[in-house]
């Protein structure tokens, strides 16, 4: 697909409204598009918004990967461009010690 | 305190708080330092953001992303805003709040376009304009001395961070340079810095490079050769950002240590 402009953004500046819902830093998770194969850090993502809502791009091929509207009383996701997504886990050994 | 920021205080780093803008320091003409008190704010690591939010009279809000300026004083905590045409939140801040203002902050937000102070390996910073922000946030945290550690076996990492760090910092003109004299000064005292600013538009008196965009050169000739294996912080528009990750990829540099972040489409 192809944009008209560059994305001004990218998925660091979806960190804030994330972070509402996850209960991990979820920018440094990898998303695989369903478009083309890349799989790339949910921060490498070309980002359109923030108003009305986010718009997610692959950085491989510009298929639109996610959206993310905040409305006045809900958070929508859609991961629809996405087919799998890894998010780390911190080590639970490691996190009992802290 | 960086691990703390990390694993900790979550719930406080989803919450919108009450921040006090204690001070504002105008850096360009048209970019300005607040200095914010946050009640509980848990720490956080170099390249992290803090979301503003504000709200009008009728109940209409509007939040942005910033990059963290500095390392935490306490509770105290820097942004750094350059004014955007039309930007609804970034021309209140940099024209109108004052001290005793209060706006709405939540985080420190994101995790990928961090340092973390306990890194020694070489770092290349190449900024853009108002991208300079979170590089800025990344040599001053480096030449602080860390807090003594608690409960973890590091006598070594008890000494100021000595990673070779290089700043390569294009403006349109001298005028737009934020944090000059702060560059200038720890580029003497910081042993390790190296800043090089580049010019696009006008260039100052005493630069003999002439004036224009980030090249090739630039980077042979101010960056960290791909063989040292730097981390590349790559931080600006998102032309800016662009044009460097293709130079640094054909330099050598391998794409897993690029880091990038881009903000609007205006080009330095």
């Amino acid at each position: 697909m192809e944009t008209q402009t560059e994305a001004p953004y990218d998925g660091n500046t979806m960190a804030g409204p994330l972070s509402d819902v996850f209960a991990v830093e979820v920018t440094t998770a990898v998303g695989r598009c369903r478009g083309c194969g890349t799989s790339s850090q949910l921060a490498t993502f070309r980002v359109y918004g923030p108003e009305p809502g986010f718009v997610g791009r692959c950085p491989g091929c510009e298929n639109v990967l996610m959206r993310l509207v905040r409305t006045s009383d809900a958070l929508w996701i859609d991961l629809s461009g996405v087919s799998a997504l890894r998010i780390a886990m911190p080590d639970a050994a490691a996190d009992a010690s802290q | 305190m960086a691990r703390a920021a990390v694993s900790g205080g979550l719930k406080l780093r989803r919450t919108w708080r009450s921040a006090a803008v204690v001070e504002r320091r105008p850096e360009t003409p048209t970019a300005c330092t607040l200095v914010l008190d946050v009640p509980e704010w848990p720490g956080h690591l170099a390249g992290q953001h803090v979301d503003v939010r504000l709200t009008a009279p009728d109940g209409y809000q509007a939040a942005r992303s910033y990059s963290l300026a500095a390392p935490s004083d306490g509770l105290r905590i820097q942004i750094t805003v350059q004014a955007v045409p039309d930007g609804e939140v970034s021309s209140y801040l940099v024209s109108d709040a004052l001290p005793g203002d209060s706006v709405e902050v939540r985080g420190p937000v994101g995790g990928w376009f961090v340092w973390r102070s306990e890194h020694s390996g070489p770092v290349l910073l190449i900024a853009g304009g108002s991208g300079v922000v979170p590089l800025m946030a990344m040599i001053r945290t480096r030449a602080m001395r860390p807090e003594p550690d608690e409960g973890r076996a590091s006598a070594n990492s008890a000494h100021i961070n000595s990673a070779p760090f290089r700043l390569i910092y294009s403006v349109r003109t001298p005028q737009d340079r934020i944090y000059y004299d702060e560059l200038r000064r720890r580029a003497v005292e910081d042993g390790g810095l190296e800043v090089k600013f580049l010019y696009t538009r006008a260039a100052a008196a005493d630069e003999p490079r002439p004036a224009g965009r980030i090249s090739i050169d630039d980077l042979v000739s101010h960056g960290i050769t791909a063989e040292l294996q730097p981390t590349c912080y790559v931080c600006g528009p998102t032309g800016f950002v662009e044009t460097v990750a293709d130079l640094l990829i054909f330099l050598g540099h391998d794409p897993s240590r690029i880091r990038t972040e881009r903000f609007g489409p205006s080009g330095p």
